[in-house]
């Protein structure tokens, strides 16, 4: 009997990440990590919101950037996917998406120095590139024929307003929404890198273990996004808009003498700043640079970042199929599934980078903190999405129960769905594992926090390179594998 | 010089040819109806002749090609884009415009639709939303109206109603047409196709349903 291409290719991924634990470094170095994991729980339930001013900005700041940064993103994305059929946008964007908003946070900081508009361009700029795409994609699935049948010499814009845009406008708008949620976690996250926002406060609480602030701070988060739908309405849209714009207005303290620097002498090979180029020894001392550059750096980052992504893949695709029942009607009732809603809700509002600082404070700086948290967030939101789909399939009354029901009807049905998730998933995973390296991982971001603490801002900017084209790489094969497995979506996960 | 006019004209899609050696003219004025089994090339021939006019025809697709989350009206409205500048016709799309909907008004109400006019199209029944598709032709107007099976699903009273307004908005009327009873009634040209051939074409003057029967039901 021969088996299908799916289930050879799961279990080839299956064995390759079993393969790569051998070489990853899972090793626990704190010296007592279960005391203090007693600590944190005891500030998970004695939540402190006594500084409520502070814990509300904070949240307020985050709100701004994300809602500031998605806007803008969402507008430049809109306008380049008009032009998405040229070849150069469909790059650049690919290029711009390809690099964490973190990693862009990092290069702005360089450039324009610690201001709001660094933060509003770190969110905006990445975004915009997957705005693109995606508005784009909508807008091609849109019905043509009421396009063909416009009277001619119907002007451009009035053709696309009334024939095009209104039958693309509930899906734009609900992708837009998503993003917005995205967009949160990633405002949240930017605090690590010094922007006033929730991730700021977070690791400030945590240097000083007062796990509680820590827990009040991610309560008023999970609440925050949980009531999305209810705050974020179109018609209020001005309003925060307006609100963002106040709060995060500021001195923008950029010199143009700052950034011209940048780009004429900073991100220039050390080497060959200055020095004569007709000279041999400038080119000898270049070779050094590079090679230099990478066989410690480059090369070590790019394997622990592809060993830790397989691994963290696997770990998700695994996570997924133990939890989707969790909120699946064919497995549990209406209060059980209300339990595995919460625990998918808070698994996949708590952004992978917070998650890995949490278990990286537990075991100390080594992959495991890094798979547990991308298996986590990842595996709840991919559980959210199959459990839902699991929910449309309607079984025959006599169907088996328990473990026969899920390996016999229901596995089977969603199986092909949820491959086509975590094979969209993969270029996401290998992103968050990059900049999972500035906690202590020494996946590539790693080197690249290394390159800032040492000013060597060349290295830096050639490393982020190397982390976008590794992340267009596995996008590249991620959609060839899924064309060839005939695997398709119709949700949208970016 | 007639409006339209082919001359031996073979036309496919993808290599497979649906028409072959079409030699037809068909003048200003005139009313004519495209007849035939399904699949004998009526659609693709009316598309020819539209991509041939596209300047001065309106066209009724058979798909009917209406924007589903939009208005009657502005389904209606969207023939006469062509009519105003962009932001005119945005300012209308985003708050209809009193003169306009005035403008549209007598034309749905010949069509049944009055009553439907702010209604978005995707909530109408099959014969409404045909109705509305022959709405935005009849408000586009122009020398001639192209209509692929432009009554196939409004009810035998109703079609008679829209057939009839068709033929007073426009000089000029190319159908193509299931119904043989109807074609005689309001064409005055019967052109009758198989397997992507003119078979007949001869005036309706005269002529019965029954005479057709060979044409549909070869012996």
């Amino acid at each position: 009997m021969t088996h299908s291409a799916t289930y050879k290719t799961s279990l080839a991924f299956l064995a390759s990440a079993i393969l790569l634990l051998f070489f990853a470094d899972l090793g626990v170095s704190t010296l007592h990590p279960w005391a203090e994991l007693g600590r944190m729980a005891l500030g998970a339930i004695t939540p402190n919101f006594l500084s409520i001013d502070i814990l509300l900005h904070a949240l307020a700041m985050t709100v701004g950037f994300a809602f500031g940064g998605v806007a803008l993103g969402a507008g430049v994305g809109f306008c380049l996917a008009m032009v998405f059929h040229l070849r150069i946008v469909r790059v650049g964007c690919a290029f711009v998406r390809a690099i964490h908003e973190l990693f862009w946070a990092l290069i702005f900081l360089q450039v324009l120095g610690l201001n709001p508009l660094t933060g509003l361009m770190a969110i905006a700029v990445p975004y915009a590139g997957t705005f693109a795409k995606v508005y784009a994609e909508i807008l091609e699935e849109a019905d043509h024929s009421p396009m063909r049948a416009l009277p001619a010499g119907t002007p451009l814009l009035s053709a696309f307003f009334f024939a095009r845009l209104p039958q693309s406008w509930s899906h734009l708008r609900a992708y837009t929404g998503y993003r917005l949620e995205c967009g949160l976690r990633s405002s949240a996250v930017l605090g690590f890198v010094g922007l006033p926002t929730l991730g700021y406060h977070l690791e400030s609480y945590f240097q000083v273990g007062d796990y509680s602030q820590v827990a009040a701070l991610l309560f008023l988060f999970y609440v925050l996004i949980a009531t999305l739908r209810v705050w974020m309405r179109p018609r209020l849209m001005p309003l925060y808009a307006i609100a963002s714009a106040v709060l995060l207005y500021g001195p923008i303290n950029t010199s143009w003498a700052n950034v011209t620097r940048f780009f004429t002498r900073e991100v220039v090979p050390a080497p060959l700043r200055g020095a004569p180029l007709g000279d041999a020894a400038t080119w000898h001392a270049l070779g050094h640079w590079a090679g230099d550059l990478a066989t410690r750096q480059a090369l070590p980052g790019a394997i622990n970042t592809v060993v830790l992504t397989q691994i963290a893949l696997v770990a998700t695709g695994v996570l997924t199929l133990l939890w989707f029942p969790l909120i699946s009607r064919h497995f549990l009732g209406r209060p059980g599934r209300l339990a595995g809603h919460v625990l998918l809700v808070v698994s996949r509002s708590t952004p992978e980078y917070i998650l890995a600082y949490v278990f990286l404070q537990l075991w100390g700086p080594s992959m495991l903190p890094a798979i547990v948290a991308l298996a986590l967030h990842n595996g709840a939101i991919i559980g959210h999405l199959i459990g839902r789909y699991s929910n449309g399939i309607d079984l025959r009354p006599d169907a088996p129960r328990g473990l026969n029901r899920y390996g016999y009807e229901v596995l089977p049905r969603v199986y092909p769905q949820f491959l086509a998730f975590l094979f969209y998933r993969w270029e996401v995973i290998m992103r968050e594992t990059g900049i999972l390296g500035i906690l202590g991982v020494r996946t590539l971001g790693f080197y690249v926090d290394s390159a800032i603490a040492e000013i060597r801002i060349d290295r830096m900017m050639y490393l982020i390179l190397l982390t976008a084209l590794l992340n267009i790489g596995i996008d590249a094969f991620s959609r060839n594998l899924r064309a060839r497995l005939r695997l398709t979506t119709t949700a949208k996960v970016e | 010089m007639a409006l339209f006019e082919l001359t031996r004209a073979s036309i496919g899609y993808n290599g497979t040819p649906v028409l072959h050696e079409i030699t037809l003219q068909i003048e200003a004025g005139e009313r004519v109806a495209f007849v035939g089994p399904s699949g004998a090339g009526k659609s693709t021939l009316l598309s020819t002749l539209f991509a041939q006019q596209r300047e001065r025809a309106a066209l009724v697709p058979q798909e009917y090609a209406l924007v589903k989350n939009l208005s009657v009206f502005h389904n209606v409205y969207m023939g006469r884009l062509h009519r105003h500048s962009s932001a005119y016709n945005l300012l209308n799309l985003m708050h209809p415009l009193a003169r306009e909907i005035e403008a549209v008004r007598p034309v749905v109400s010949k069509l049944g639709l009055e009553e439907l006019l702010g209604k978005p199209v995707g909530e109408l029944s099959g014969g409404q939303q045909q109705r509305t598709a022959v709405g935005r032709a009849l408000f586009q107007g122009g020398e001639v109206l192209l209509g692929d099976e432009p009554v196939s699903s409004v009810d035998p009273l109703q079609s008679r109603r829209v057939l009839e307004a068709i033929n007073a908005a426009f000089p000029t009327v190319v159908l193509a047409m299931h119904d043989v009873g109807l074609a005689l009634d309001f064409t005055d040209r019967l052109i009758g196709l198989k397997g992507g051939r003119v078979e007949f074409d001869r005036p309706t003057q005269g002529l019965r349903a029954a005479d057709l029967d060979a044409f549909y039901h070869p012996a």
